[in-house]
């Protein structure tokens, strides 16, 4: 994969032609580590690699750096130990803005933390102190997030716009775009791809396979708009061309919203019919905890009684049986591949653990999925690692992650202006699980934080990737909950107060870290609509970012990251009941 | 002549290894040297020994304050742990190791004699590297 030789980074004294023929050579490394002395070896081994190295001592200037280059970097190494921000956090942050391979390393081997790095979405874990050999193959992982891309790109591209899609990967200069300038490369990718099979992706085509990354995340705001769109068409005559239309997203193709229309599609077909299917639902996805059975989608009317209390966020009050059946509804979706998240409300608590919960979303989003030791149901968000309490959820607008088996679906992102409209959008019912993100928007810092669950979560993440330069990440709402018990709910729940029953798809245990992106959209800044009306969830106040990859997942945790962050960030002042109630009124409730 | 410095320089070297003050990393790090960066080695020795200097301090602070902050504590000696292997301080490494095990068990004596134990081996490393880098510069 030759490098751009445009970048000028990139452009090394010996020759763009020479660098574009001797990749790996010239490949563009940014360093993070606090440590002087093993910042200077990093650097000489990676120059005796022939990379081209960038380095960083902390943390906030290397994600300044990433930002105002946006195409700048193929791959970052942080450390895991820094003072400024924990490496995990830097990790999903340069996830969802950038979606760069990154790999961590510390002097810390234990388990844990390596199933941490895993799971916040690292693709590598190097322990030091890191030997020269270990760094001469990072370069693969580069390749391979490229070919995932394009694999995605190509199965999401339903239609014959190969020119779009090439226009869409030119805007990204560095290695995507030099495939671009070959689109003979991509195919080539793609049938290679196609005839390995080694990585195991390429068993759906469409998303749902949890290694793939999508180059654009759906955070709960556009995958609003998309529903909008589609409720507005019907969902028999909605046809990606005019979804598109109606979306008025730009940033986003015909292609990405055919295949989120496919899986949305699917999850329907779930929410209406199956309960967990079983297939890759991953143990704890199906929340033993919550011995919730295989449950029929919420009816509208349980939704609107959700609505009706008044109180959506706050799930305590909400009555039971509601409640139950959300959760019902959403373990039923679990075993979906590509249904959209189920996640029992209740038992999302501590999907994932959060090392902070404090901590803002924004900052760090350890993708860390679970470490195959989730006891708690990680249901509500597949993938998306929130320690949300169940009423949080009920709060929160359901993002359609689009729960993929690995739980990520990416989607588009959504430009800022779609932010500012969205406000509007957000206000309608939203499709349970869909994530809204607040207009305003924070570019970079509110990406939908893909969360990569820890194989388990299935769910897509929705949320925006920040592909250096169309999308603009929106902050999520909350993480990409996608709640959507049922058909009907995806109508009418939405308002309730942003119930955000989150679904999670059923997600195949061997966690398919790079794939599953869940995306949050931490309103950072933004106006989110989350609903987060709960008073509980503003009581909790947690930070989504921190709580993003918490080393517990509490749900509580995650509804109030979630809402938290959004609230904080943009303002969402509004107050509780704006959020929920004033989002999801009844009167607006399309019936 | 010099040969008989190199001799010297590897005898004195292959001691180093023998007696578990450095380990493979150290070799990892003059395999890197070349010449762009002919002083390589002495470079990163250096530059860990400012640094160490002030993560020591940090410990000794932290040591002074009661009760011991065991994961503060525990924080520094990974940092200084990781700093260390990366040089390829073996002995100094070992009781760092030694130094975390005590903050796990909440041992606050354990920590200060470890610690004890930590600048040790850190200072004796200090100097052997230093006579070690003299004669290297001799050969120069």
């Amino acid at each position: 994969m030759p490098s751009s030789s445009s970048v000028s980074r990139n452009s090394t004294a010996g020759g763009d032609s020479n660098v574009l023929d001797q990749f790996p050579a010239g490949l563009r490394v940014l360093v993070v580590d606090d440590d002087p002395t093993c910042l200077m070896i990093l650097e000489k081994m990676l120059r005796n690699c022939k990379y081209e190295v960038t380095k960083c001592n902390r943390a906030e200037v290397a994600l300044s750096l990433l930002r105002e280059n946006k195409n700048g970097f193929d791959v970052v190494i942080s450390d895991v130990h820094m003072p400024d921000m924990d490496g995990f956090k830097l990790l999903v942050h340069i996830g969802l803005e950038m979606d760069l391979p990154v790999i961590m390393m510390s002097a810390d081997d234990s388990k844990s933390v390596v199933m941490k790095g895993v799971t916040h979405g690292a693709c590598d874990y190097l322990i030091k102190p890191v030997r020269i050999e270990a760094l001469r193959n990072i370069w693969q992982h580069v390749v391979r997030k490229k070919k995932r891309e394009w694999k995605d790109i190509d199965t999401s591209a339903s239609l014959d716009d190969v020119d779009r899609k090439e226009e869409k990967q030119a805007e990204d200069p560095d290695y995507s775009s030099s495939a671009n300038e070959g689109h003979n490369w991509k195919n080539t990718k793609r049938r290679k791809d196609d005839e390995d099979e080694g990585e195991g992706e390429g068993e759906e085509r469409d998303d749902s396979s949890s290694l793939k990354k999508p180059r654009v995340v759906w955070c709960v705001e556009l995958h609003q708009q998309f529903v909008a769109a589609v409720n507005q068409l019907g969902i028999d005559k909605a046809v990606p061309k005019k979804i598109l239309d109606l979306m008025n997203v730009p940033g986003i193709t015909r292609e990405n919203v055919a295949s989120h229309l496919q899986k949305y599609r699917l999850y329907l077909r779930r929410l209406s019919g199956s309960h967990q299917s079983g297939g890759n639902t991953p143990s704890f996805f199906s929340t033993p905890d919550a011995g919730y059975g295989s449950i029929s989608t919420l009816s509208d009317l349980e939704i609107q009684a959700l609505a009706a209390s008044g109180q959506l966020g706050q799930l305590g009050q909400l009555p039971g049986q509601s409640l139950a059946t959300l959760q019902a509804a959403a373990l039923g979706r679990s075993g979906y591949s590509k249904s959209p998240i189920s996640v029992p409300l209740i038992d999302q608590r501590n999907i994932f653990s959060f090392e902070n919960p404090q901590s803002r979303y924004g900052q760090v989003q350890n993708r860390q999925g679970h470490n195959g030791n989730i006891t708690r149901p990680m249901n509500l968000l597949h993938g998306i690692p929130t320690t949300m309490e169940p009423k949080q959820l009920v709060g929160m607008q359901g993002s359609f992650a689009g729960l993929t088996s690995q739980g990520l679906i990416p989607l588009t992102g959504q430009s800022q202006s779609q932010s500012q409209t969205q406000s509007h959008v957000s206000r309608h019912p939203v499709l349970p699980g869909q994530v809204v993100s607040s207009p305003g928007n924070h570019v970079t810092e509110s990406t939908g934080n893909r969360f990569q669950l820890r194989g388990s979560l299935g769910i897509p993440s929705y949320g925006l990737v920040n592909n250096g330069n169309q999308i603009q990440t929106r902050p999520l709402q909350g993480a990409d909950l996608t709640f959507d018990p049922s058909r009907h709910m995806n109508k009418n729940m939405q308002g309730q107060g942003g119930l955000n029953v989150l679904q999670h798809n059923n997600y195949d245990s061997g966690q398919k870290i790079g794939g599953n992106k869940v995306i949050f959209s931490t309103g950072e800044g933004s106006g989110t609509h989350v609903v987060d009306n709960s008073s509980m969830l503003k009581a909790e106040k947690v930070n989504y970012k921190s709580t993003f990859c918490p080393e517990e997942y509490s749900q509580d945790d995650l509804l109030t990251a979630m809402f938290t962050q959004q609230q904080q960030q943009e303002g969402i002042g509004q107050g509780e009941n704006e959020l929920g109630l004033d989002w999801y009124s009844l009167d607006n409730l399309p019936v | 002549m010099e040969q008989n410095h190199l001799k010297k320089i590897n005898f004195i070297k292959n001691s180093l290894f023998e007696q578990g003050y450095l380990d493979e990393q150290f070799t990892q790090l003059e395999d890197l040297q070349d010449d762009a960066n002919p002083n390589f080695v002495e470079e990163i020795v250096t530059s860990f020994y400012s640094d160490s200097t002030r993560l020591i301090r940090n410990v000794e602070t932290a040591l002074e304050n009661h009760p011991l902050d065991f994961c503060k504590l525990d924080d520094y000696m990974h940092q200084f742990k990781g700093s260390s292997s990366s040089i390829g301080a073996k002995k100094v490494k070992v009781e760092c190791n030694q130094f975390q095990e005590c903050c796990k068990a909440r041992n606050a004596q354990g920590c200060i004699m470890a610690f004890q134990h930590v600048k040790q081996e850190h200072s004796t490393l200090k100097r052997k590297l230093e006579a070690y880098f003299q004669i290297l510069r001799q050969v120069e």
